[in-house]
């Protein structure tokens, strides 16, 4: 199975991606210029962080405007896994491939530091290897994360089981003392309905080796190579 | 043709910039302001487009790229 990162004019968090796929999970990644529009072959499409574009306008605005973009899009639909990581997972937003939108943290603060998240749904691609409600800990660094969707989209989020990392306390609580930018319900990470495209403002890609702190975010990768695993099986 | 758009956040929404700057202007002892908000000003100049056609353009514009309808508002102005 092979990995793409779409490399942004400011996407900075593209090598980390690039390390943590060929380097520790050991399979086969490429960048992918955002003028390019050739995704075949790929089997995952990773979104990376950063700052497409200077953050210019607003975060990810641009950014979906890239010719690649299209492609993604057209690659989600078909049921390719998808996976943007903060500047990634604004840019999901702001292509409406994921719904709501990013306000500014609530403190105004760029914050960059570990926090703990509970996985909320592990019947996803991305999710799998983790086990029910399992808090884990990951790096975020954001100055825009702060989650916002009208009620009806929560409530339908919640309904379909689309919110999967929420920010919590160690002890599992979702609770505003532990909501690091003042996103709506905590919200960390949501999938779209059909559960292969997520975008997330945590940094998996930053903490998939010991030496880094921790191996939390490694568990995504794994998933999806088991997921991806159990497709061809089938097939 | 100079088009001055006007984008705002919509009400409701919080605006964390708004609110520090409400402090900040209190802490200065402007004790009457009740709200800020802060939104973003954008200028555009406009060639070649018949005036009939000139509003649902920048409509069209602001709802692609430049206003995020889910937290945003904007008006307009045509500066001839």
């Amino acid at each position: 199975m092979k990995f793409g990162i779409i490399v942004f004019p400011g996407s900075n968090c593209d090598h980390d991606c690039y390390h943590m796929v060929k380097h520790v999970l050991g399979k086969p990644a490429s960048f992918i210029w955002h003028k390019e529009e050739d995704l075949s072959g790929l089997d995952v499409v990773l979104l990376p962080g950063g700052f497409s574009y200077g953050d210019y306008l607003r975060a990810g605005a641009i950014a979906r405007f890239s010719p690649v973009m299209k492609s993604v899009g057209k690659f989600a639909e078909e049921g390719g896994l998808v996976l943007g990581i903060c500047n990634g997972f604004q840019i999901l937003l702001e292509a409406g491939l994921l719904p709501g939108t990013m306000l500014r943290n609530r403190s105004l603060k760029f914050i960059c530091k570990d926090v703990h998240l509970r996985v909320d749904n592990i019947n996803t691609p991305f999710t799998l290897d983790y086990f029910e409600n399992q808090i884990i800990k990951m790096p975020i660094a954001h100055a825009e994360g702060n989650y916002y969707a009208d009620e009806e989209t929560l409530t339908k989020l919640q309904k379909n089981n689309q919110i999967v990392f929420r920010y919590s306390g160690t002890d599992g609580r979702i609770t505003d003392d532990v909501n690091p930018n003042g996103a709506a319900g905590n919200i960390a990470g949501i999938c779209n309905e059909q559960g292969n495209v997520l975008g997330m403002m945590p940094h998996p890609e930053r903490c998939g080796e010991k030496i880094l702190g921790g191996r939390d975010g490694y568990t995504i990768f794994e998933s999806i190579v088991h997921y991806s695993e159990k497709i061809l099986n089938k097939r | 043709m100079l088009v001055k758009i006007y984008v705002t956040f919509r009400e409701g929404i919080l605006d964390p910039q708004g609110k520090a700057v409400l402090h900040s202007l209190h802490t200065l002892g402007y004790k009457s302001v009740e709200d800020v908000r802060i939104g973003r000003y954008i200028e555009l100049n406009i060639n070649d487009t018949p005036e009939e056609e000139m509003d649902s353009k920048i409509r069209e514009m602001c709802s692609k790229l430049l206003v995020n309808p889910i937290i945003e508002d904007f008006r307009y102005e045509v500066v001839r």
